[in-house]
């Protein structure tokens, strides 16, 4: 991965220096091959996916080889198909590719889900169903839209579709396409996989699949906008962008709200992550280059923000066992270093400046104004405020509760966790991981602080080019 | 407002105490002593920054550091402008002796995890200070953000129960302050206006639509509403007094809400500006809320037994004097209005340093409590005394002069209505600290023991406070010119032919 993502990066400054690079797979010209593309977004977004699994994977293995045990092999061989698969949809510039890459993506992480023991066998089930009904979905609308175009390949796609759109099919196949990629960004109310997903996958598996597998959801659907449909098209012509506007507005507030009623920290996380998605969508939604600005700004802080949080709570789990709520009071004496990458990541989701969650806001807040759109403008504000009501529940008992009298640990400390959860008990009580843990997790904390203040830089020079 | 300089001074008084905070995150508990330290003689440290920009300020030229361009077209920039000045060198003096009062106490009252006390305090104290200087509104927000965040740790540094449910209400409170700034901000800059701040105001003319600038109003004016704890936005304030009463004198007299009503200062005379306000008749409507604020707030106090409450009851109530003032919109008004900021600053602390010197020694929090207090501690007792009279108003104390300019500069711009406010609630303030001062000189207590005076840490700076806030009503140019800064303000606001500095006083 550390190659992988040295690569981004020498792909994200060869773009910002030259221009879009473009790869013929096996050499065929673009409308017979499969062309691969690296725009700018595509290389920001390659970047963010690189790197912070990158960090992810570093802080993960230790609890890799307890998960995953005789199987260690075969899980890092899926986790690489399932960061191939992501950096692919990425990178590539032919809408069948894309499907083909989906699929390997989330085959490969329905295979990680399952690893999760008892909980796991029925989350990826799940899953496992929605997802494959939202990959048919995609690719059926990609058929419609050949019908039309006769073509497979983004950039001819979208010169044919500029110069006639006014077919039926590819009406229908910008529907198909939003439900089937809606449902892959965890879009209400096809979010019903997800929660169940985060919760019960392994630590190793959710602290990755969390910040960067929905993202790359959002920024395909960002693709279909920016060079797949005509300029204009899914904003007046099929209400494509109006629907995500819509859904988000509704994604962030229940998000939020529900994410304050779970006991269990990871869910909680999952439903902030169902809460910022749709921030991403209401970027997309608004339709402006503003608007996809705060979304793919929002890509880039909510990964590093929400790798922090869950590397923070894998943490807490394999130290102590606890998973809920409730369970972190006093941690923040005895697991310091850890707590410290949550608040940070915390702090960064409420948005406190100049944290990089609250850049994304202030863009989203400012498309807002320009598009007039006063519902966006009052959701996103409030929505800072309810992701402080559930975070800052969790800074509360880590630092002003006392330790709690000695958790339950042993097998039934964790019942999802079947095969490992007597290992978990072997370990001391409430004492700090090692530093390989916690230390990317941190780098994530303050990666959130630095993305913030440079988001100048990121801004101008990549984002508002790239739309 | 003069020339801008590039100066670096600014951003050095911003960065000092957090410097203090890291040093005394790295002494920790074993070495509290070199800990304690470290406050105080970085505060002096401070003081010491921005008083050596005192003299170019007040000769209209103005320090500037613009650090970085945070987001496109707009930089975190420090601005050491006369209002700035005013609250900063407030701030950070005060900072002194608060530092020094709270080793004492939180030693006296063997406070639990007094490193991130001291941290919290000292970072609380670089946002403010941050706020103040803030060239405009986003580095304003910033701080703003900032602040609350630090101060919180403070409001529930007990940690019991009613600690945290009060830390609670105060961030539901202050970060729904701080969303409404931000929500406003960045509708200012979408309307492409230069979001630096300007004696005289940066809105008008810029064609904006009635509809426009109320939204804006109720987005800016109500997110400093909060800290200044203008009602119906008050709910937080008398719930964090479960704070240690460092921390209460400190979010009371100096940090907190005071960045609230200097918040109101940038707005109402730096942002929107008393032509726009006039013409929106705008100004009407906070000044009757803030008149309803200062009455009621006043009536509170008497209320309650429990002094933390009673002051922190008047405190709302001083606060809207000097929103009340500012809403006038009369030059008088104005110096009246940031005289206030510091007299009350002055005078407030001094009652909260007594009350924690009470509480510290004898473990009374009760009015009820106190008879024959005085003859036990008199020296606190007396500055007690010196408090009260000054925030009664009553010559020559700092509050007195202070009123009396928020009195003329009501009668200035023909609202005698608001003067008659200004009177009546002098005379509620009377009515609750007086009855204190009477009980504890002159009523006699027969059961408990003997007391003697608080730590002397404790002692030395709410005498020196009380002393101060009679100084400052004589001569109110001592130590920092604080009065010529004020009329600098105004004069540059109103035009020069509304200059006060010679008139009365």
């Amino acid at each position: 991965m550390g190659l992988s993502a040295a690569a981004s990066v020498w792909a994200l400054v060869h773009v910002l220096d030259d221009g879009p690079l473009t790869y013929n797979l096996g050499g065929w010209a673009p409308p017979v091959g499969i062309e691969y593309v690296v725009d700018l977004v595509a290389a920001f977004v390659a970047t963010i996916v690189t790197t912070v699994s990158t960090l992810v994977l570093i802080a993960t293995r230790r609890w890799a080889i307890r998960e995953a045990g005789d199987r260690l092999g075969s899980f890092y061989g899926l986790v690489m198909l399932l960061l191939a698969g992501l950096v692919g949809m990425v990178v590539t510039g032919d809408l069948f590719n894309l499907f083909v890459f989906i699929e390997i993506s989330s085959l490969a992480a329905y295979a990680l889900v399952f690893l999760g023991g008892r909980g796991g066998m029925i989350a990826g089930f799940r899953y496992l169903i929605l997802g494959s009904i939202g990959g048919s979905f995609y690719l059926l609308g990609v058929g419609f839209l050949y019908f039309t175009t006769g073509t497979l390949n983004m950039a001819e796609t979208h010169e044919i579709l500029s110069a006639d759109a006014s077919a039926r099919s590819v009406q229908a196949g910008a529907a198909f396409i939003f439900v089937g990629l809606g449902l892959k960004m965890a879009l209400v109310p096809l979010h019903l996989w997800l929660p169940d997903a985060y919760t019960f996958a392994p630590s190793s598996v959710n602290s990755l699949i969390a910040p960067v597998m929905t993202k790359v959801g959002a920024y395909a659907m960002m693709r279909m906008f920016l060079s797949v449909f005509p300029t204009g098209y899914l904003t007046d012509v099929v209400p494509v962008a109006d629907a995500l506007l819509v859904l988000g507005l509704v994604g962030i507030v229940f998000g939020a709200v529900v994410a304050m009623s779970q006991t269990d920290i990871r869910r909680m996380l999952a439903y902030s992550s169902i809460s910022q998605l749709s921030l991403i969508a209401v970027g997309i939604g608004l339709g402006t280059p503003l608007g996809m600005v705060a979304a793919l700004l929002h890509v880039m802080n909510h990964a590093v923000m929400k790798a922090a949080l869950f590397l923070a709570a894998g943490s807490i789990r394999y130290s102590t066992g606890i998973t809920t709520v409730d369970g972190v009071s006093g941690l923040g004496r005895t697991m310091p270093l850890t707590m410290i990458a949550f608040a940070l990541g915390a702090i960064a989701m409420v948005g406190i400046p100049p944290m990089a969650g609250f850049f994304s806001k202030w863009y989203a807040v400012q498309a807002g104004v320009e598009a007039d759109q006063w519902a966006v403008v009052a959701v996103v504000l409030v929505s800072s405020l309810l992701s402080a009501v559930y975070l800052f529940r969790i800074l509360e008992r880590a630092y002003l509760h006392p330790v709690q009298p000695e958790p339950a640990h042993g097998p039934q400390g964790d019942n999802a966790f079947g095969e490992t959860a007597a290992q978990i008990a072997t370990e001391e009580p409430a004492v700090e991981s090692p530093l390989d843990v916690v230390l990317p997790a941190v780098a994530l904390g303050l990666a959130a602080l630095a993305l913030g203040i440079a988001n100048s830089w990121i801004v101008t020079q990549i984002l508002e080019p790239g739309v | 407002m003069g020339v801008t300089y590039a100066s670096p001074l600014p951003l050095i008084a911003v960065l000092l105490p957090a410097l203090a905070a890291l040093a005394v995150l790295v002494s920790r508990e074993r070495y509290r002593n070199a800990r304690d330290s470290w406050s105080t003689l970085t505060a002096i440290v401070m003081v010491a920054v921005i008083a050596a920009m005192l003299p170019e300020v007040l000769d209209g030229r103005v320090p500037q550091t613009t650090i970085v361009e945070i987001t496109p077209g707009i930089d975190v920039a420090l601005r050491a402008d006369a209002a700035g000045m005013i609250f900063a060198l407030l701030a950070s003096s005060l900072w002194v002796l608060a530092s020094v009062y709270a080793v004492g106490y939180m030693r006296a009252e063997h406070e639990h995890k007094q490193t991130r006390f001291f941290v919290a305090f000292a970072l609380s104290i670089g946002a403010a200070t941050g706020v103040a200087f803030a060239a405009n509104l986003f580095t304003f927000v910033l701080f703003y953000e900032l602040l609350t965040l630090f101060t919180y740790p403070l409001v529930t540094h007990r940690e019991t129960d009613e600690a945290i449910r009060a830390g609670r209400r105060y961030l539901t409170y202050t970060l729904s302050g701080g969303v409404l700034l931000i929500g406003g901000t960045a509708w200012v800059h979408m309307l492409d206006i230069d979001g630096t701040f300007a004696a005289g105001g940066i809105l008008d003319g810029n064609g904006l639509s009635t509809a426009t600038t109320w939204g804006l109003l109720a987005l800016l004016i109500g997110g400093v509403g909060v800290k200044s704890a203008v009602m119906p936005l008050h709910g937080w304030l008398p719930g964090a007094m479960v704070a240690p009463t460092p921390v209460s004198a400190l979010l009371h007299a100096v940090a907190v809400v005071k960045a609230g009503v200097f918040g109101m200062v940038r707005m109402i005379v730096f942002v929107f500006g008393a032509d726009l306000l006039r013409e929106m008749d705008a100004s009407t409507l906070i000044a009757i809320l803030a008149a309803i604020t200062l009455l009621v707030g006043s009536a509170l106090a008497i209320r309650h037994d429990n002094l933390k409450r009673r002051l922190a009851y008047s405190t709302i109530s001083h606060l809207s004097y000097i929103v009340l003032g500012l809403a006038l919109l009369g030059p008088i008004a104005l110096v009246g209005a940031l005289l206030h900021i510091v007299g009350h600053g002055v005078t407030k602390i001094t009652l909260f340093f007594v009350a924690g010197a009470i509480n510290a020694r004898t473990h009374k929090e009760n009015v009820s409590q106190l008879d024959g207090i005085g003859r036990q501690m008199p020296i606190t007792m007396a500055a007690f005394t010196l408090a009260s009279l000054s925030m009664a108003g009553i010559p020559p104390f700092v509050l007195f002069t202070s009123k009396f300019y928020l009195g003329w500069g009501a009668a200035q711009v023909d609202q005698q209505l608001y003067l008659v406010v200004y009177l009546i609630s002098g005379v509620l303030a009377a009515a609750y600290l007086f009855p204190i001062v009477y009980r504890a000189f002159w009523r006699r207590s027969n059961d408990h023991p003997r007391y003697g005076e608080a730590d002397l840490r404790m002692v030395v700076p709410l005498a020196l406070t009380a002393v101060l806030a009679l100084v400052l009503g004589v001569f109110p140019d001592t130590p920092f010119s604080f009065f010529e800064l004020a009329s600098n303000i105004a004069e540059a606001t109103y035009g020069t032919g509304s200059a006060v500095a010679g008139g009365g006083g």
